[in-house]
């Protein structure tokens, strides 16, 4: 397939583009920032979202969605880099609609992904028990009990959780802590008894939260996918996320990189504009050519999301340890190369900086995956 | 089937009969790779006979006009051509600064009586053709050239001297940048000429490079004659063309970053090096991760490659990309045998004996030493991406 976007996909990127500068620029999130917001995101501006049609690009038609595919989605992805909006657009939008649409019954997504396309309900997929991804790590407990299950654990760094109607959550049904086999997801009302979310705070002023369960007790209906068998669905929803991902992280890169070109037109010193000088302009010149490969792994791997492609797997780990990369340097030059006022909190560039690292951290840092590529290549 | 169809299928089935095997085994040496011209020894029958039977088809040429000797197919034919070549792992029949670099600047500004002088002999692999831009003091700054050209009324007379002309003894004519007009703003009086290499008053000395191998020449032109008929375009209009082939060239050397399917890749050098696997890891984790990280590299490389090709069928290239292609694609090369020398350890350093390919893998990696400076350095391509790309302007 042709590496380029087609009309439609290229209307849905131009139309993000336009509604996300004017409705939520990144002043929206310095306000939420500044507010200590309660929700951590706009509500209207997340109600806007719904109405563009945004929650239910990956859904199917059959349940009310517009099943216009993940490449569609991940230009609006990549135009939230650009802007930093805050909503639940990846933990609810990308990934829970991903794992319901892929492993849910026919009953599970009746009952949930209309109302996930018509934004009266909220996900958040909770697989982390640490501060590195480590999706085997599961010490989290669901006994059998009766018809059903009763779980025991804690989940860390759950994106969203505290705004979210329902957790998507990795245990243990056998096995060992470290084991690939034994994991199953379940499906959380968050009101259940035993069910504690505490919010944390992290550099990029995003939704993050502690999930704590004690003796939550769910019904046989809240298994997602295989009991023993859920490691096949979170190696699909975190290709899922890392290509999500790594198309924010690229609308990010981008954005950066022409603030900075820019700066480097106005800012004068020794009598001549900063972007005059031949060591700025090769360190300028070297990103253009990075962000350049950084587009074309993004959208390769969006086509291969689309084509449930058997190369997949490793086309995620290359989009997100080369994108990783890629806003690691354009951020850090970005500061550097604003000199003095890339250190104040009232340029924007360090929202940039503050949310490339953690979007780079969940599901798997630039390390992982080059040691993930490795493997997958048997070497 | 659509007509796309049927010409693959015929595609495919007419090079499984007429593609010797030995063409379809991975490059080794130079000699491997046929440059064609009178100096030429062909290392075999076969190599004689796959330039024959392509050149025949024009498919040495496949999207030049069937007019002048070229293959005549469009842009989905000539990637079908490509693909199935690739397929079978066809070395390409011809490899010649002709058809990468001349040919299409004589098909674009060339009279139609240089167009049927040189382009059949192109296509056919009869002329090396060598090329004459750099000199001593101009190299990275080679709009201020200063080969003369003076018009003689009835022919042109040429004095001076270039340098790092490939091959020159080998090659049978020159296509060379000259100063027409001396008073002129130094890109406005260059024009492109071309001359036989026997032309009296040429001559040539070859120069030992650091992979102990002399590809190159510098070339001395002593009063040499240059019919009128052998300037390329307009009197002047040099520059525009050198401009023009130079994006072939950057394309040609960037992309030699691309690995073909038939080599070895790095990691298989690795395992076999290193006698093979430790629990399904290689056991040096410092240098796997190193291969990795240039494979995630060389994949993200070659998907830009396609992408551009992909915006620019559709029309939505932003264009002067090809110096991006050219920084990225030579650095990534220069990475590749870095690794590879260091993979083999003092082996791949071996300079001569039968045991080490007589020294093939350190002079390759020497040789790619030269990627990031011929066809304008690698700075020369960040400076063209500040100022045309990203428009960021001169000093003061």
């Amino acid at each position: 397939m042709a590496l380029v976007l087609n009309e439609e996909q290229n209307m849905l990127k131009e139309s993000a583009q336009g509604f996300l500068s004017e409705h939520a620029p990144v002043a929206q999130l310095r306000q939420l920032r500044d507010e200590r917001s309660e929700l951590g995101y706009d509500k209207a501006t997340w109600q806007q979202m719904v109405e563009l049609g945004w929650s239910g690009i990956l859904v199917p038609e059959a349940h009310g969605g517009l099943e216009f595919g993940h490449v569609g989605m991940g230009q609006v992805m990549e135009e939230n880099g650009r802007t930093l909006t805050a909503s639940p657009l990846l933990s609810t939008a990308v990934l829970a609609a991903s794992a319901i649409n892929s492993a849910g019954t026919e009953a599970q997504k009746k009952a949930l992904l209309p109302a996930l396309v018509d934004g009266s309900l909220l996900l958040a997929v909770a697989l982390d028990e640490g501060p590195k991804y480590h999706p085997s790590l599961v010490k989290t407990s669901a006994m059998a009990s009766g018809e059903g299950y009763v779980l025991n654990g804690e989940k860390q760094f759950v994106c969203d959780g505290h705004i979210a109607d329902k957790l998507i959550v990795s245990a243990r049904t056998s096995g060992d802590a470290g084991d690939e086999q034994g994991i199953s997801l379940f499906i959380i009302d968050s009101a259940t008894p035993g069910v504690e979310i505490e919010r944390v705070y992290l550099a990029d002023s995003r939704n993050s939260s502690m999930v704590r369960l004690s003796n939550v007790e769910l019904g046989a209906d809240a298994l997602l996918g295989e009991k023993d068998g859920g490691a096949s669905l979170i190696t699909y929803l975190a290709a899922v996320a890392n290509v999500h991902l790594s198309a924010e992280l690229l609308g990010m890169s981008q954005e950066v990189f022409e603030r900075t070109v820019q700066y480097m037109k106005e800012r004068s010193q020794y009598g001549a504009l900063i972007g005059s000088y031949q060591g700025l302009q090769h360190r300028a010149a070297h990103m253009f050519s990075e962000i350049e490969l950084a587009k074309s792994v993004v959208i390769k791997a969006l086509q291969a999301l689309d084509e449930n492609a058997a190369k997949l797997s490793l086309l995620a780990s290359v989009c997100k340890a080369k994108v990783s990369e890629v806003v690691t340097l354009v951020t850090n030059e970005g500061v550097q190369l604003h000199g003095g006022i890339g250190m104040t909190d009232e340029l924007d560039i360090g929202f940039f900086m503050k949310r490339a690292r953690v979007a780079e951290q969940q599901f798997g840092d630039r390390r992982y995956h080059v040691q993930r590529f490795a493997s997958l290549q048997s070497y | 089937m659509s007509d796309l169809d049927q010409f693959r299928a015929q595609t495919r089935e007419w090079l499984d009969a007429n593609c010797p095997a030995s063409q379809r085994l991975p490059v080794m040496e130079f000699e491997d790779k046929c440059w064609g011209g009178t100096q030429w020894r062909f290392v075999s029958a076969d190599q004689k006979n796959w330039l024959d039977v392509m050149a025949a088809r024009g498919w040495t040429a496949p999207d030049w006009p069937a007019e002048y000797g070229g293959g005549g197919l469009n842009k989905e034919e000539t990637k079908i051509l490509r693909e199935e070549m690739y397929r079978i792992d066809a070395r390409p029949p011809l490899f010649s600064m002709g058809l990468s670099m001349i040919g299409p600047a004589l098909l674009q500004y060339g009279s139609e009586e240089l167009k049927r002088q040189h382009i059949p002999n192109i296509v056919k692999g009869k002329i090396w053709w060598c090329q004459g831009y750099s000199e001593p003091n101009f190299g990275s700054d080679l709009a201020g050239l200063q080969t003369r050209c003076e018009d003689k009324d009835d022919h042109f007379l040429v004095n001076g001297q270039k340098v790092w002309t490939s091959y020159a003894e080998r090659a049978d004519w020159m296509f060379c940048l000259v100063r027409t007009d001396p008073d002129a703003v130094k890109h406005a009086g260059i024009s492109l000429v071309l001359f036989d290499m026997t032309t009296p008053g040429v001559s040539t000395s070859p120069i030992k490079l650091i992979s102990g191998n002399s590809p190159f020449c510098e070339t001395f032109l002593d009063n040499v004659r240059v019919e009128k008929d052998q300037l390329v375009g307009n009197i002047n209009q040099g520059w525009e063309l050198a401009s023009y082939l130079l994006t072939h060239e950057r394309a040609m050397i960037g992309n030699m970053g691309h690995t073909a399917a038939s080599e070895k890749s790095l990691h298989q050098h690795a395992i076999d090096v290193a006698g093979g696997l430790e629990n399904g890891q290689l056991g040096d984790t410092a240098l796997r991760t190193e291969i990795a990280q240039w494979e995630i590299d060389i994949l993200a490389f070659e998907l830009t490659q396609e992408r551009i090709d992909d915006e620019t069928k559709a029309g939505t290239g932003t264009g002067a990309t090809s110096s991006m292609l050219k920084y990225a694609g030579t650095e990534l090369n220069k990475q590749r045998f870095e690794l590879l020398t260091d993979i083999h350890g003092q082996a791949g350093l071996a300079w001569e004996g039968e045991a080490f390919d007589n020294g093939l893998l350190a002079s390759q990696w020497l040789r790619t030493k030269g990627n990031s400076i011929e066809g304008g350095t690698s700075e020369i391509q960040l400076n063209i991406i500040s100022k045309r790309i990203l428009g960021l302007g001169q000093k003061g």
